[in-house]
Protein backbone atom coordinates (compact mmCIF):
# COMPACT_ATOMS: atom_id res chain seq x y z
CA UNK A 1 0.00 0.00 0.00
CA UNK A 2 1.21 3.80 -1.03
CA UNK A 3 2.61 5.46 1.90
CA UNK A 4 -0.13 8.28 1.46
CA UNK A 5 -3.30 6.14 1.77
CA UNK A 6 -2.06 5.38 4.95
CA UNK A 7 -2.95 9.56 6.01
CA UNK A 8 -6.32 10.79 6.72
CA UNK A 9 -8.36 11.81 3.41
CA UNK A 10 -7.76 15.15 1.09
CA UNK A 11 -10.26 18.33 2.67
CA UNK A 12 -13.09 18.68 -0.23
CA UNK A 13 -11.04 22.06 -1.01
CA UNK A 14 -8.15 20.34 -1.63
CA UNK A 15 -9.57 17.52 -3.34
CA UNK A 16 -11.22 20.13 -5.71
CA UNK A 17 -8.14 22.45 -6.01
CA UNK A 18 -5.89 19.39 -7.30
CA UNK A 19 -8.44 18.00 -9.52
CA UNK A 20 -8.71 21.86 -11.51
CA UNK A 21 -5.01 21.74 -11.66
CA UNK A 22 -5.12 19.11 -14.06
CA UNK A 23 -4.22 21.90 -16.28
CA UNK A 24 -2.52 25.19 -16.03
CA UNK A 25 -4.86 27.96 -14.22
CA UNK A 26 -4.83 30.58 -12.02
CA UNK A 27 -6.72 31.10 -8.68
CA UNK A 28 -9.57 32.56 -10.16
CA UNK A 29 -10.18 29.60 -12.37
CA UNK A 30 -9.76 27.26 -9.24
CA UNK A 31 -12.67 28.70 -7.46
CA UNK A 32 -14.92 29.39 -10.86
CA UNK A 33 -13.73 25.51 -11.72
CA UNK A 34 -14.54 24.41 -8.63
CA UNK A 35 -18.17 26.22 -8.26
CA UNK A 36 -19.04 24.45 -11.64
CA UNK A 37 -18.05 20.98 -10.78
CA UNK A 38 -20.28 21.02 -7.44
CA UNK A 39 -22.84 23.63 -9.14
CA UNK A 40 -22.29 26.11 -6.28
CA UNK A 41 -21.83 23.74 -3.65
CA UNK A 42 -17.92 24.57 -2.77
CA UNK A 43 -17.54 28.32 -2.71
CA UNK A 44 -13.59 28.94 -2.35
CA UNK A 45 -12.74 31.48 -0.05
CA UNK A 46 -10.06 33.49 -1.51
CA UNK A 47 -8.26 33.52 1.96
CA UNK A 48 -8.71 29.72 2.05
CA UNK A 49 -7.27 28.76 -1.40
CA UNK A 50 -4.68 31.34 -1.00
CA UNK A 51 -2.88 29.60 2.00
CA UNK A 52 -4.18 25.75 0.42
CA UNK A 53 -2.26 26.91 -2.48
CA UNK A 54 0.65 27.81 -0.41
CA UNK A 55 0.59 24.26 1.28
CA UNK A 56 0.39 22.50 -1.92
CA UNK A 57 3.10 24.52 -3.27
CA UNK A 58 5.62 23.26 -0.34
CA UNK A 59 4.71 19.73 -0.75
CA UNK A 60 5.30 19.82 -4.32
CA UNK A 61 1.81 18.63 -5.10
CA UNK A 62 1.30 21.71 -7.63
CA UNK A 63 3.78 23.51 -8.89
CA UNK A 64 4.27 27.14 -10.86
CA UNK A 65 3.36 27.55 -14.50
CA UNK A 66 5.20 29.12 -16.71
CA UNK A 67 2.17 30.31 -19.50
CA UNK A 68 3.71 31.81 -22.83
CA UNK A 69 1.56 34.97 -22.87
CA UNK A 70 2.15 37.25 -20.32
CA UNK A 71 -0.72 37.04 -18.47
CA UNK A 72 -0.18 39.00 -14.66
CA UNK A 73 -2.00 36.29 -12.61
CA UNK A 74 -0.03 33.41 -11.38
CA UNK A 75 -0.28 29.83 -12.65
CA UNK A 76 -0.55 26.53 -11.28
CA UNK A 77 0.18 23.01 -12.79
CA UNK A 78 -0.39 19.55 -10.48
CA UNK A 79 2.47 17.69 -10.34
CA UNK A 80 3.16 13.67 -10.99
CA UNK A 81 3.08 13.51 -6.97
CA UNK A 82 -0.27 15.41 -6.66
CA UNK A 83 -2.12 13.07 -8.93
CA UNK A 84 -0.84 10.07 -7.10
CA UNK A 85 -2.88 12.17 -4.04
CA UNK A 86 -6.07 12.20 -6.07
CA UNK A 87 -5.37 8.71 -7.15
CA UNK A 88 -5.21 7.60 -3.50
CA UNK A 89 -8.18 9.83 -2.61
CA UNK A 90 -10.72 8.24 -5.36
CA UNK A 91 -9.76 4.93 -4.06
CA UNK A 92 -11.02 6.13 -0.63
CA UNK A 93 -13.91 7.48 -1.77
CA UNK A 94 -14.98 4.63 -3.63
CA UNK A 95 -14.52 2.39 -0.71
CA UNK A 96 -16.41 5.15 1.33
CA UNK A 97 -19.24 5.34 -1.18
CA UNK A 98 -19.34 1.23 -1.49
CA UNK A 99 -19.62 0.83 2.62
CA UNK A 100 -22.37 3.58 2.78
CA UNK A 101 -24.27 1.94 -0.32
CA UNK A 102 -24.00 -1.48 1.44
CA UNK A 103 -25.43 -0.68 4.50
CA UNK A 104 -27.94 1.97 3.46
CA UNK A 105 -28.86 -0.50 0.92
CA UNK A 106 -29.35 2.27 -1.35
CA UNK A 107 -27.71 4.37 -4.17
CA UNK A 108 -28.04 7.55 -5.43
CA UNK A 109 -31.58 7.52 -7.18
CA UNK B 1 -22.03 62.11 -4.16
CA UNK B 2 -19.65 61.01 -1.03
CA UNK B 3 -20.69 60.71 2.54
CA UNK B 4 -18.50 60.99 5.40
CA UNK B 5 -19.77 59.18 8.83
CA UNK B 6 -17.60 59.16 12.15
CA UNK B 7 -18.21 56.13 14.02
CA UNK B 8 -16.28 54.13 16.48
CA UNK B 9 -16.51 50.13 16.47
CA UNK B 10 -14.42 48.15 18.91
CA UNK B 11 -15.87 44.76 17.38
CA UNK B 12 -14.68 44.28 14.18
CA UNK B 13 -17.59 41.96 13.60
CA UNK B 14 -20.51 44.52 14.30
CA UNK B 15 -18.42 46.88 11.88
CA UNK B 16 -18.68 44.33 9.32
CA UNK B 17 -22.42 43.82 9.62
CA UNK B 18 -22.99 47.64 10.11
CA UNK B 19 -20.63 47.82 6.71
CA UNK B 20 -23.29 45.63 4.70
CA UNK B 21 -26.18 47.38 6.11
CA UNK B 22 -24.99 50.39 4.81
CA UNK B 23 -23.92 48.91 1.19
CA UNK B 24 -27.61 47.36 1.32
CA UNK B 25 -28.98 50.57 1.55
CA UNK B 26 -26.70 51.67 -0.90
CA UNK B 27 -24.03 53.17 0.72
CA UNK B 28 -20.39 51.43 -0.28
CA UNK B 29 -17.48 51.91 1.93
CA UNK B 30 -14.71 53.24 -0.24
CA UNK B 31 -11.81 54.57 2.39
CA UNK B 32 -11.51 54.45 5.90
CA UNK B 33 -9.32 55.83 8.32
CA UNK B 34 -9.45 56.20 12.21
CA UNK B 35 -13.30 56.05 12.70
CA UNK B 36 -13.68 57.87 9.77
CA UNK B 37 -15.81 55.86 7.04
CA UNK B 38 -16.06 57.68 3.29
CA UNK B 39 -19.06 56.00 1.58
CA UNK B 40 -20.31 56.39 -1.77
CA UNK B 41 -24.09 55.86 -3.56
CA UNK B 42 -24.02 53.06 -5.49
CA UNK B 43 -26.69 50.42 -6.37
CA UNK B 44 -28.52 49.50 -2.88
CA UNK B 45 -26.84 45.67 -2.47
CA UNK B 46 -23.87 45.91 -5.01
CA UNK B 47 -21.50 44.96 -2.91
CA UNK B 48 -20.76 42.63 -0.19
CA UNK B 49 -17.84 43.72 2.58
CA UNK B 50 -15.35 41.80 4.91
CA UNK B 51 -13.30 42.23 6.99
CA UNK B 52 -10.01 40.72 7.50
CA UNK B 53 -7.20 41.15 9.50
CA UNK B 54 -3.95 40.05 8.22
CA UNK B 55 -0.61 38.53 9.74
CA UNK B 56 1.94 41.16 8.73
CA UNK B 57 1.41 44.82 7.98
CA UNK B 58 -0.39 46.09 4.79
CA UNK B 59 2.76 46.90 2.97
CA UNK B 60 5.41 44.10 3.80
CA UNK B 61 5.82 41.49 1.21
CA UNK B 62 4.10 38.52 2.42
CA UNK B 63 1.07 40.76 2.45
CA UNK B 64 1.20 42.63 -0.99
CA UNK B 65 1.14 39.03 -2.75
CA UNK B 66 -1.54 37.92 -0.49
CA UNK B 67 -4.01 41.11 -1.48
CA UNK B 68 -2.93 41.05 -5.08
CA UNK B 69 -4.22 37.30 -4.64
CA UNK B 70 -7.62 38.52 -4.08
CA UNK B 71 -7.52 41.62 -6.15
CA UNK B 72 -6.95 38.59 -8.86
CA UNK B 73 -10.15 36.62 -7.74
CA UNK B 74 -12.72 39.79 -8.21
CA UNK B 75 -11.77 40.87 -4.57
CA UNK B 76 -11.22 44.62 -3.97
CA UNK B 77 -8.79 46.25 -0.96
CA UNK B 78 -10.86 49.47 -0.14
CA UNK B 79 -8.84 50.48 2.68
CA UNK B 80 -6.00 49.16 4.99
CA UNK B 81 -6.04 50.32 8.52
CA UNK B 82 -2.98 49.00 11.03
CA UNK B 83 -3.01 44.59 9.69
CA UNK B 84 -6.92 44.97 9.33
CA UNK B 85 -8.35 45.56 5.89
CA UNK B 86 -11.43 46.15 4.64
CA UNK B 87 -12.29 43.94 1.78
CA UNK B 88 -15.62 43.76 -1.16
CA UNK B 89 -16.57 42.15 -3.76
CA UNK B 90 -19.49 42.79 -6.67
CA UNK B 91 -22.73 40.77 -4.98
CA UNK B 92 -23.99 39.73 -8.66
CA UNK B 93 -20.51 37.61 -8.34
CA UNK B 94 -22.11 35.15 -5.65
CA UNK B 95 -21.41 34.68 -1.92
CA UNK B 96 -18.43 36.19 -0.48
CA UNK B 97 -16.57 34.86 2.15
CA UNK B 98 -12.61 35.37 2.70
CA UNK B 99 -12.41 31.86 4.45
CA UNK B 100 -14.14 28.95 3.51
CA UNK B 101 -13.76 26.41 5.76
CA UNK B 102 -13.25 25.85 9.63
CA UNK B 103 -8.94 25.11 9.82
CA UNK B 104 -8.74 28.83 7.92
CA UNK B 105 -11.38 30.49 10.09
CA UNK B 106 -9.60 29.27 13.35
CA UNK B 107 -6.54 30.66 11.91
CA UNK B 108 -8.14 33.84 11.14
CA UNK B 109 -9.97 34.73 14.78
CA UNK B 110 -6.75 32.87 16.34
CA UNK B 111 -5.39 36.23 14.59
CA UNK B 112 -7.67 38.58 16.12
CA UNK B 113 -7.60 37.12 19.71
CA UNK B 114 -3.95 37.58 19.28
CA UNK B 115 -4.15 41.24 18.56
CA UNK B 116 -6.78 41.89 21.30
CA UNK B 117 -4.57 40.26 23.73
CA UNK B 118 -1.42 42.61 23.22
CA UNK B 119 -4.09 45.35 23.50
CA UNK B 120 -4.96 44.12 26.63
CA UNK B 121 -1.47 43.11 27.85
CA UNK B 122 -0.48 47.08 27.51
CA UNK B 123 -3.33 48.13 29.11
CA UNK B 124 -2.00 45.99 32.11
CA UNK B 125 1.10 47.33 31.85
CA UNK B 126 -0.54 51.01 31.71
CA UNK B 127 -2.12 49.63 35.21
CA UNK B 128 1.15 48.53 37.01
CA UNK B 129 2.96 51.64 35.86
CA UNK B 130 0.41 53.79 37.40
CA UNK B 131 -0.42 52.31 40.65
CA UNK B 132 3.40 51.75 40.62
CA UNK B 133 4.02 55.33 40.58
CA UNK B 134 0.99 55.72 43.67
CA UNK B 135 2.60 53.58 45.73
CA UNK B 136 6.07 54.99 45.14
CA UNK B 137 4.21 58.50 46.09
CA UNK B 138 2.65 57.26 48.71
CA UNK B 139 5.32 55.89 50.74
CA UNK B 140 7.35 58.72 50.31
CA UNK B 141 5.61 62.17 50.01
CA UNK B 142 2.70 61.27 49.94
CA UNK B 143 1.61 64.80 47.34
CA UNK B 144 -1.89 64.40 46.60
CA UNK B 145 -1.08 64.14 42.64
CA UNK B 146 -0.83 60.84 43.91
CA UNK B 147 -4.56 60.38 43.02
CA UNK B 148 -4.08 61.37 39.61
CA UNK B 149 -1.93 57.71 39.09
CA UNK B 150 -4.13 56.10 41.26
CA UNK B 151 -7.00 57.01 39.24
CA UNK B 152 -5.25 56.48 35.83
CA UNK B 153 -4.64 53.21 36.98
CA UNK B 154 -8.09 52.61 37.89
CA UNK B 155 -9.63 53.73 34.24
CA UNK B 156 -6.66 51.71 32.47
CA UNK B 157 -8.42 48.52 34.88
CA UNK B 158 -11.45 48.97 34.00
CA UNK B 159 -10.97 49.67 30.45
CA UNK B 160 -8.93 46.40 30.36
CA UNK B 161 -11.53 44.04 31.85
CA UNK B 162 -14.23 45.81 29.01
CA UNK B 163 -12.10 45.23 26.62
CA UNK B 164 -11.90 41.28 27.99
CA UNK B 165 -15.46 41.02 27.86
CA UNK B 166 -16.19 42.29 25.04
CA UNK B 167 -13.74 41.24 22.67
CA UNK B 168 -11.48 38.66 24.33
CA UNK B 169 -14.16 36.38 25.65
CA UNK B 170 -16.22 36.52 22.50
CA UNK B 171 -13.47 35.47 20.05
CA UNK B 172 -12.52 32.87 22.44
CA UNK B 173 -15.72 31.36 22.80
CA UNK B 174 -16.35 31.75 18.78
CA UNK B 175 -13.00 29.81 18.58
CA UNK B 176 -14.21 26.70 20.91
CA UNK B 177 -17.58 26.57 18.67
CA UNK B 178 -15.90 26.37 15.81
CA UNK B 179 -13.48 23.56 16.73
CA UNK B 180 -16.28 21.69 18.03
CA UNK B 181 -17.62 22.51 15.07
CA UNK B 182 -14.04 21.05 12.97
CA UNK B 183 -15.05 17.68 14.63
CA UNK B 184 -17.96 16.66 12.13
CA UNK B 185 -17.29 19.06 9.16
CA UNK B 186 -14.33 20.03 7.52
Amino acid sequence: MPESSERGSLTEAVFYILLALYEPLHGYGIMQKTGEWSRGRVILGAGTLYGAINTLLDKNWIQAYKSEDDSRKKEYVITDLGKRQVEDELLRLEERLQNGRMVTGGGAS
Amino acid sequence: MKKIIKKAFWNPEKEQTWLNEMAAKGLALSDYSFWRYVFEETDPGEYIYRIDLLEQDPRHPESEVFLKFLEDSGVSVVATYFKWVYLRKKAADGPFEVYSDVESRIRMYRRILQFWTSLLAMMMVAVLVNLGVFIAKFMTTGTPDMWISFAGGCFCGIVGVVLFITLVQPVRKQIKKTQREAIVFE
